[in-house]
Formats: structure tokens, C-alpha cells, sequence
């Protein structure tokens, strides 16, 4: 509950910023800084990976751009103590006072030490772990929840799929993945009650072949729209767009990679996020410790849509899109796995944390955790 | 001229009653003579280091960089400050016993590279053991139990692969990097299935062990243990391989099973012990990884230790003193390629570069041994 | 469940063909150096090069073949290099192998930075499956000519070996260093020639990977299939035709994973993905025996002494 309402009051901060960063045109610009920042923003895989990283390396750009703010950047770094050394050299080394932690592992414990050791300086994490009475005061999370953009991405391809089989490319089954997974199938119900998403799991972030061989065996199952949820999408879509189906990207724009057959892709908005950061730290305000959303607070964002979306899909996708920044819940329930058992018993907000603990696949998706 | 005796193959039989090792020890072989002859193997080793330094700078040249930069970072965030040198040997504390896991069972001519697959599956199994015994069993009990269990599954792990090579002659090489592999998915299956954490749904791992098992820092450090553990053991390998009889008979077996056996010697009990200690070694890795830095039994355990620890054993010529200053080294390389990155603007994949060109020149160093008079002063007494 | 297994056998033809055609020119080339005496277990390396650098000149010329060419030439200069280091004396060249493994990846990685974004032309394949209706089995039988430009490499192989001066040349350097030098065969020369040539042929392995299938660069692409590669080539028992069924095996095992998950069958994945290193396990205990080393290994190998 507590977190909500820290949630609440910061997303209209930074809300705020955000929007008098957009009004200004490149941030905020003309104020001066109380002193230089430096952040330094850690990636766990390469910086151009059509994925997950390049989503905060293109967000770390429009940060480069704030006058004042100086970034540092490190790629590549494991999640194992390797990250917390990086952090401190960072710190020592660089003089950074903001730490942007972008791999999930990376919190526990590393975030978490480094924060105590270092009380001055701020350690932001992209999940949502921070938890107000455990955690110290200088770390924090900040997170968007893709899964509304996911949602969209279902409507659309809801509307798209003529075999009523969406196919779903995922490495892990963790609980924001299976959040994405189950908000297309509950996307793709809203325009074709008969749809279900057929789910393979790779087991790995990054494994470019086992991905090119689950994209083609989805099609061959029959699946017509492709999507997926790894860290670089770029094999998924070539293959699917190779076989001839519909593709939703996901992370990063994939559109150039697949001229027929793109929809529309779920992204991450970070700059937003980033850009208030930089602009608290400026006005020598605090940087809220839990800042979390989705369309409402412009933190996600879906891909302009490619040649794949017919009208149908487009107007659906867009009042999907409107319906998500109006805050309309996306898990209804009473909801059932797919083994039959009741896991969503109401309506739940979209950031209810109860959502975070995800750990089931829903009633019309095919696929197994383990 | 020739660089040693002739090899047998190449010797007309009848010949081989007479031909002569070339450096018989002389009479007066004394202390001056003694350090000449092993001065030879910091020399060799020294100068190529050089040489794959000044490569390395050709090719740092080539695509416009400073090399005196790169050594200045090197420094600084290797070795140059507490941080720095702090940073490194706690880096180079699971490279010393992953290494270990290589060097003990090239002494008895097998060339095995599970490190990495015993490494996750020793410490995933201290993390399981772990499981039932927190805060039900105190950290007295629990520590040591947890630290058997990672060297009896890591020492089981690779010594399959040491079993298949002496019954059914599997090339090692390939079979223990397979069970690598296969340890690997065996950790994910577990870790995300059966011993998952619940309350931990992002990043599939065991239940948390808590403070009061974990080991700490060395104090006034924060190195943690692991790394004087590591030192201890090399320390007491070294003596198993070069004072024992288990060592001594392990290096004569050395590459030859055929002749070995002929002498009467327990080959294959010498070869699965070594592969036995070698996989214990890197499961104890495991555990402090476990134990000292993460705190459970997740996918981050697979993060590279054991591949890099063929390298330092290799460099170290499987020596088991050499290889902790020779993991430091590493240690420090690897630790200083984050202030590269940052500062140079030079990929991570440089440091992958420079440990491919050292390890190249070492071994090609290996050549150079027993070329060059000044350290063969046996020889030169012989000649007059 | 008919019908699902039908899709999963569709699947691993479709998967024999397609992920086998690398696995086929590396334990090609492993094959051609082993029998000249010599293992190079760097062809994990010269495979992530030659994928970088297919990928890299196509981008650059806009013509896929011109990149597997010059993928050919980087794997043949890493195996010069290989060849060249292991003829100096006392060089171990199971060690050279993992250096030049190292050295590779570190290399292709470095320069293949800029490459990860761009898409680069691809190699199109042959459409075999014109006859049949049925989507995935045509799709299954879209085959890359590099496919059958091995199965050709294989075959030409094995005939040479069997039938041609050079063949022999070859075996005899790899079966006895004495007897080959008694015919005045420079034993070096050979094995560098063998290694260089095995390189060559990595590298268009590698060509396969980024530039059809799954046809894309980045850091990730080869996960061991250089040294999955060497381990088929043991457990073929250098014959350059078992090489290639051994490929195909190792490729449809590589489908299972996804295609059983397709259908429906989804626990135990990771067992799964994992079943061609347990099958490549399995087999080479099955085929090893410790009595006597394989009448088929060259006696030169550092493996077989």
C-alpha cells in the first residue's frame, strides 16, 4: 500500500518533469546546475543489441544532451560482484553521484551493499525491488511496466491473426516476462475471444539459434503473428519475417527489420525516467526512491506501426493505447492458469505489486514454466 | 643445430643404446649453476609477457590508441590504489582454484576444462544443502557441511569425466567440456524448477542463506576469504604434486598411461583422483561464490571463472604456486577492463584480445627452452 | 498428438538441415587436420570470426558470397596461424588451440562492435519443397546451398583420401611421422597446409551462421558449436562422411528443444536443449572403448599417445 502511494506522488513529479522536459524540447534546459553530474549507467550486455540495453543506451543519449550532466557508461558487466566493483570504480574512479543499475540481478545484494557504503551517492535499479523499510534511503527503483505496451501489441495482433495462434519467443520464466506474456493473450482476447499464445522458452537472454529455431517451429504450429520477449529481438523478427507471418517487436523498434510484416513492438520509454532524475538532482531535490508506470506516466511507448497493421489493428491498438494511459485495468478477474487454477481472484491496477509476484501462465496460453 | 635429443620415433632403433641426453649434470653442479638453469623459467616467461605487451601495443597503435594510456588504466584500476588492487584479488580468487582444477590433472598428461560446469554445480549444491539447515542447524555445522557437499559434487563431476577417459578412453577434453554443459542446464532446470525461491520471481534462484552463513571479509579488507583459501590450497597441492608419492607417481604416468602401467602403477586410480581433486577444487569455487558473493544458487554462478581459469594454468605451466601470482595478474587485467572501457572507449572484447595474445605467445615461448647455452651450464662444462 | 508428431519430425528435418550445414564445415575441416596429425580445437574462434567477418564484408560490398569468401580467407589466415605455432617444437597444440579460441572470439568481437546494428544481405536459399503443399515442409526444405556445397566438400574428401596421392600424403603424415619423412614428405608443411585448408572451411561455417541461419550478428551466436564440432569429428571417426551425418544427428537433436515445446510438450526444456551435448556424451562413450584406441585414429594425434 505504502509503496503505491510513494509511487503515486512520485510519478506526478516526475511526471512533471518529464512534461516540462517535453515542453522544452530537449530537457531542461537553462537551468543551471548546482554542481556537475556524473552518472554512471552499468548495462549487463552490449549497448547496440536491438534490446533491452540499447532501450536505456538510447535513453542515456538524451541524457548526454542535459548541460551539466556528464555520462559514463560500462557494458558488459556480469551480474556478480564484477557489477558492484564497477559501481565503486564509478564512484571512486569517475566521481559519479547518480548509478543507474540496469540488469535485474544486479540489486541483490550488490545494489543494496554499494548503497550503504556509499550514502552519498544515489543507486537507481530498473525493477521494482525496492522495498522502503529494508532497503537504504539512497537506493531505489525505478521501472516500467512493458506489460501495458504488451497488451497493445495483443490487441493488435489479436486483430491480425487469421489462425487465432499468437507465438511467443521468451528466455526465461520470470515474472515480468510471463506479465507480457499473459497481456498479449489478454490483449489479443479483447478483438478475438478465440486467440491463444503458444509460448517456447529458450532458457537463455541471448541464445540467437535456439530463437531462430523456436521462431520456426512456432510457424510451423501455425502461429501467424510472432512476438517474443528476449534481450535482442532481432533474430525473432528476421526469421518470422522470413517465413512470411506478423511480427510485434519488443524493447527497441524493429520495424526496419521487417518491412512487411511489423505491427507494432513494445518499448521502453527510459528517457523519461532519466530526464527527471537529472532534472531533481539539478533542483537540488531528492530523487524519489520508487518510481514506477506504464502509458499513464509515459515511462512505455509501442512502436509506430509498420506495414503489417491493417486498420482494423490500428484502431484497435490505438484506443488499447488510450485505454492504457486512462488507466484501464488490464487484468479483470476472476482469472485461471492454464492448469485450471483461479490465480487472479479480482481486478487488480495495473501496478499493483500483487501483479510483480507473477508466476503462472494464464488459461489460454500453451506452455509450461519448467 | 638440434634442440635436444632426438625424439624416439625418429631414431633408427639400433641407435638408440647410444645416443647421449646432451645436458647430463656435471660434477660441480652447485648453487650458481642450479639458478642459471631454473632462471630460465622466469626469463622465457618474462620475455614473452614483453613480447605480447608490445604486440598488444602495435595493434593498440594501429587502431589509434595510446598503449601508454592503457598501461597507465591497467595500473590505475588494477593494481595502482587499495581499491584497485582490493578489486583484483578478490577477482582473482575464484581463478585461482578454477585454474587449480585445470593444472592438477595436466601433471598427469589430461588436458580437462569442466572447471566451469564443477564451479555451478559445487555451489548450487551448497546452496540446496543449505536449504533445509538455515536457521535450523547453526552456521558451525552448517558452513562445513556446505563445503563438503560443493567439493563432493564438484570432485564427482569432473572425476565422471576422469572415470570415462581410464575405462572407456573418452578424450577428456571433449567429455569434461560436455558435462560442463550438462551441469549447467542441470543448475537451470533445479534452480527453476524444484528449488526455486518463490519469493524471488525475477531472477530464478535458491533460497537466500542468509548473514550469518556467509563468509566475510579478510579483516580490514573487503576481500573475502575465498582468496587466502585459495592461496592455502595451491600451497598444499603444490606439496601433494611435487613431495608425495601420489605426486610423484602422477608425474611419471604423465602422458604415457601405456608405460606407466607397464610399471605397475595404479593408473587409473591416479587419474581419477586428480580429476577427483580438480573437480573439487572448482566446486569449492562454487561455494564462495555462494557463500561470499551472491548468497544463493542463480544462472550468474556460470560467469566465465572456469574458462579463464584453463588460461592461468596454461600461463602458470600448470604450477600450482605460479598460478596465484599468475591469477592475480589476471585478476587485475580483468578488473582494470572497466576504467579501459570507460575511459578509452575500447570495447570489453579488448581484454579478451590481450588474454588470447598473451596466452599465444607464452606457448609460443615454450619453444625457446633449452636453446640457449647460459642455462645449461652442465653443458658448457662438458664442452671443454 | 498425430499431428504433433508430424511437427516435431518436420521440424527436426528442417532443423538437421538448416543448423547442421556449420557444424558440417568445421568437423570437416577438424577432420582434414586431424588426419594430417594435428587437433586445432581453435575452430571455435575461426567460426565466431568468420561469422563477423561474412557478415561485415557483405555489408560492405552487398554481396553475401563475397562474404563468405572472405570469411573462407579469415579462418584459413587463423588456421596458418595455428599451423604455423604447432610445427615449432614442444608447442602443445591442444593449448594453442584454446589460445587461438580466445584470441579469435576476442578479435571477431571487437571489430564486429559496429556490425550488431546494420542488417546485412543474406544468403537466399533454394526453395526444395516446390512438390509439396504443406507450409512447414516447405519451409523445412528451403536449403542454403552451403548445404550441399558440403555434403560435395565430404564426399570429394573422402574420395581423395581413399584414392589420391595427396590423400595419402596425408594419412601417412598423420598416421606416422617417421614413415612419412622416410618418403621425404615434409611432415610441417603438410600439417600446416591441413590446418590452414581446416580453417578455411570453419570460416565458411561461420559465413553459414550470420549470414542464413539464424543469419544475424552479435555476441552470442556460437554457444561451443566450434568445439561440438571437434567432439564430432571424434566420435565419427574421421571418415569426412560420418562427419556429415554426424552433423545432421547433432542438428536435429538441436531442434527437439523448440519443437517439442511447439507442440505442446513443455516440461523439462532445459533437458531438452541440452540433449546434443548429452547425445554427443553419450555416443562417444558408446563408441570409445579403453582397450584400444581406435584402429581409425591417426597415430600421430597428441590424443592418441
Amino acid at each position: 500500500m505504502r509503496l503505491l502511494t510513494v509511487s503515486r506522488r512520485s510519478f506526478l513529479q516526475t511526471a512533471a518533469g518529464g512534461a516540462l522536459g517535453v515542453a522544452a524540447g530537449l530537457g531542461p534546459m537553462g537551468r543551471a546546475f548546482a554542481a556537475d553530474l556524473t552518472v554512471g549507467i552499468v548495462y549487463v550486455g552490449a549497448r547496440d543489441d536491438f534490446g533491452w540495453n540499447q532501450a536505456h543506451a538510447v535513453a542515456a543519449e538524451a541524457l548526454k544532451l542535459v548541460p551539466g550532466v556528464k555520462v559514463v557508461e560500462e557494458e558488459n558487466v556480469p551480474e556478480t560482484d564484477a557489477c558492484a566493483k564497477t559501481m565503486e570504480s564509478m564512484i571512486n574512479l569517475d566521481g559519479a553521484g547518480l548509478i543507474l543499475a540496469t540488469s535485474f540481478g544486479y540489486y541483490t545484494p550488490f545494489v543494496v551493499d554499494m548503497a550503504k557504503k556509499y550514502p552519498k551517492v544515489e543507486f537507481r535499479h530498473a525493477a521494482p525491488l525496492w522495498n522502503a523499510e529494508k532497503d537504504p534511503k539512497n537506493a531505489g527503483s525505478y521501472f516500467g511496466y512493458l506489460n501495458q505496451a504488451h497488451f497493445v501489441n495483443g490487441v493488435a495482433a489479436g486483430a491480425s491473426t487469421t489462425s487465432n495462434k499468437i507465438g511467443f519467443v521468451a528466455a526465461k520464466p520470470i515474472s515480468s516476462v510471463l506479465s507480457n506474456i499473459n497481456s498479449v493473450l489478454l490483449g489479443a482476447r479483447k478483438t478475438n475471444p478465440k486467440a491463444t499464445v503458444q509460448v517456447i522458452f529458450t532458457g537463455d537472454w541471448s541464445l540467437p539459434v535456439r530463437e531462430a529455431e523456436a521462431a520456426n517451429a512456432l510457424v510451423d504450429a501455425g502461429c501467424d503473428v510472432i512476438t517474443c520477449h528476449v534481450d535482442s529481438p532481432k533474430v525473432v523478427i528476421e526469421t518470422a519475417e522470413k517465413r512470411g507471418v506478423k511480427t510485434c517487436g519488443h524493447n527497441a523498434s524493429q520495424a526496419p527489420l521487417a518491412p512487411k510484416g511489423f505491427i507494432t513492438g513494445a518499448e521502453y520509454k527510459w528517457s523519461t525516467i532519466y530526464k527527471g532524475y537529472a532534472a531533481d538532482i539539478a533542483d537540488g531535490k531528492t530523487v524519489p526512491n520508487f518510481t514506477a508506470g506504464g502509458y499513464e506516466a509515459d515511462f512505455v511507448q509501442n512502436t509506430p506501426f509498420g506495414a503489417g497493421a491493417t486498420e482494423a489493428a490500428k484502431a484497435a491498438a490505438t484506443g488499447a493505447i488510450a485505454d492504457m494511459k486512462n488507466k484501464v485495468p488490464i487484468y479483470v478477474g476472476p482469472l485461471k492458469d492454464n492448469k485450471g487454477n483461479v490465480v487472479i481472484d479480482k481486478t487488480y491496477g495495473n501496478l499493483d505489486p500483487f501483479l510483480d509476484k507473477m508466476n503462472y501462465l494464464l488459461e489460454g496460453v500453451v506452455g509450461s514454466i519448467t | 643445430m638440434s634442440t635436444g635429443a632426438p625424439t624416439a620415433s625418429e631414431i633408427p632403433r639400433r641407435a638408440l643404446g647410444t645416443a647421449k641426453p646432451p645436458s647430463a649434470p656435471a660434477d660441480t653442479y652447485d648453487f650458481g649453476s642450479r639458478l642459471r638453469a631454473n632462471s630460465e623459467y622466469v626469463v622465457i616467461p618474462a620475455f614473452a609477457l614483453l613480447m605480447a605487451a608490445l604486440l598488444f601495443a602495435l595493434f593498440l597503435l594501429a587502431i589509434g590508441k595510446s598503449p601508454l594510456d592503457f598501461i597507465d588504466y591497467v595500473w590505475k584500476g588494477g593494481f595502482g590504489t587499495a581499491f584497485s588492487f582490493q578489486n583484483t584479488l578478490q577477482r582473482s580468487s575464484p581463478l585461482i582454484l578454477t585454474a587449480l582444477a585445470v593444472a592438477i590433472p595436466a601433471r598427469i598428461g589430461l588436458i580437462m576444462i569442466g572447471a566451469e560446469g564443477a564451479l555451478v554445480l559445487g555451489g548450487f549444491a551448497a546452496a540446496a544443502i543449505a536449504v533445509p539447515m538455515v536457521g535450523v542447524v547453526p552456521p558451525i555445522i552448517t558452513m562445513p557441511v556446505m563445503v563438503l557437499t560443493a567439493l563432493i559434487v564438484g570432485g564427482l563431476w569432473v572425476g565422471l569425466a576422469g572415470y570415462l577417459k581410464y575405462a572407456r578412453g573418452v578424450n577428456e577434453t571433449i567429455s569434461s567440456l560436455l558435462l560442463t554443459y550438462i551441469g549447467i542446464a542441470i543448475m537451470n532446470f533445479f534452480v527453476e524448477g524444484v528449488m526455486r525461491d518463490a519469493s524471488n520471481p525475477n531472477k530464478p534462484s535458491t533460497k537466500p542463506i542468509g548473514e550469518a552463513y556467509m563468509i566475510g571479509n579478510i579483516p580490514g579488507t573487503s576481500v573475502h576469504w575465498g582468496f587466502l583459501v585459495g592461496v592455502v590450497v595451491s600451497i598444499a597441492l603444490y606439496f601433494l604434486m611435487t613431495r608425495t608419492t601420489f605426486g610423484f607417481a602422477a608425474r611419471v604416468t604423465g602422458g604415457n598411461f601405456r608405460a606407466a602401467l607397464a610399471q605397475g602403477l595404479p593408473v587409473g586410480r591416479l587419474i581419477v583422483s586428480c580429476a577427483m581433486i580438480a573437480g573439487a577444487c572448482a566446486g569449492l569455487a562454487g561455494y564462495f561464490e555462494v557463500a561470499a558473493i551472491q548468497g544463493r544458487a542463480n544462472a550468474s554462478l556460470a560467469a566465465g571463472y572456469g574458462f579463464t581459469g584453463i588460461l592461468v594454468s596454461f600461463l602458470a605451466r600448470h604450477n600450482p604456486i605460479v598460478i596465484v601470482p599468475v591469477a592475480i595478474l589476471f585478476g587485475g587485467l580483468v578488473a582494470s577492463g572497466g576504467l579501459i572501457q570507460r575511459r578509452m572507449g575500447l570495447p570489453d572484447a579488448t581484454v579478451l584480445v590481450l588474454q588470447g595474445l598473451i596466452f599465444i605467445v607464452l606457448l609460443v615461448s615454450e619453444t625457446l627452452y633449452g636453446r640457449f647455452a647460459i642455462f645449461r651450464p652442465g653443458d658448457a662444462k662438458e664442452r671443454t | 498428438m498425430n499431428s504433433g508428431l508430424l511437427t516435431v519430425l518436420i521440424a527436426m528435418l528442417g532443423g538437421a538441415i538448416r543448423v547442421s550445414t556449420p557444424f558440417m564445415f568445421v568437423a570437416l575441416g577438424e577432420c582434414l587436420t586431424e588426419k594430417s596429425g594435428r587437433v586445432n580445437l581453435g575452430l571455435e574462434g575461426t567460426l565466431v570470426l568468420g561469422a563477423m567477418v561474412a557478415y561485415a564484408i557483405s555489408y560492405h560490398t552487398g554481396s553475401p558470397w563475397a562474404g563468405v569468401f572472405a570469411a573462407g580467407v579469415a579462418g584459413s589466415a587463423l588456421g596458418a596461424m595455428h599451423g604455423s605455432i604447432c610445427s615449432l617444437p614442444r608447442v602443445n597444440d591442444v593449448a594453442v588451440g584454446i589460445a587461438m579460441m580466445l584470441f579469435g572470439i576476442g578479435v571477431a568481437f571487437f571489430f564486429g562492435k559496429p556490425y550488431i546494428q546494420p542488417t546485412a544481405p543474406r544468403l537466399s536459399s533454394l526453395p526444395f519443397g516446390g512438390c509439396t503443399s504443406d507450409l512447414n515442409l516447405r519451409s523445412a526444405l528451403d536449403i542454403n546451398p552451403l548445404f550441399f556445397v558440403g555434403i560435395a566438400v565430404a564426399l570429394l574428401m573422402a574420395w581423395a583420401f581413399a584414392n589420391t596421392r595427396w590423400g595419402l600424403i596425408v594419412r601417412t603424415v598423420g598416421d606416422s611421422a617417421a614413415a612419412a619423412r622416410a618418403m621425404g614428405i615434409s611432415v610441417d608443411f603438410v600439417r600446416f597446409l591441413s590446418t590452414t585448408i581446416g580453417g578455411f572451411l570453419a570460416g565458411v561455417g561461420g559465413a553459414f551462421l550470420s549470414l542464413s541461419y539464424p543469419g544475424s550478428w552479435n555476441q552470442g551466436l556460437s554457444s561451443g558449436q566450434g568445439l561440438m564440432a571437434v567432439a564430432l569429428v571424434i566420435f565419427a571417426r574421421w571418415s569426412p562422411v560420418r562427419c556429415v551425418l554426424a552433423a545432421l544427428l547433432f542438428g536435429a537433436a538441436g531442434a527437439i528443444g523448440p519443437a517439442l515445446q511447439s507442440v505442446g510438450i513443455t516440461q523439462g526444456y532445459y533437458f531438452f536443449n541440452a540433449a546434443p551435448y548429452i547425445l554427443t556424451l553419450a555416443l562417444m562413450i558408446a563408441t570409445s572403448s579403453a582397450t584400444h584406441s581406435s584402429r581409425d585414429m591417426p597415430g600421430e594425434l597428441s590424443m592418441a599417445k
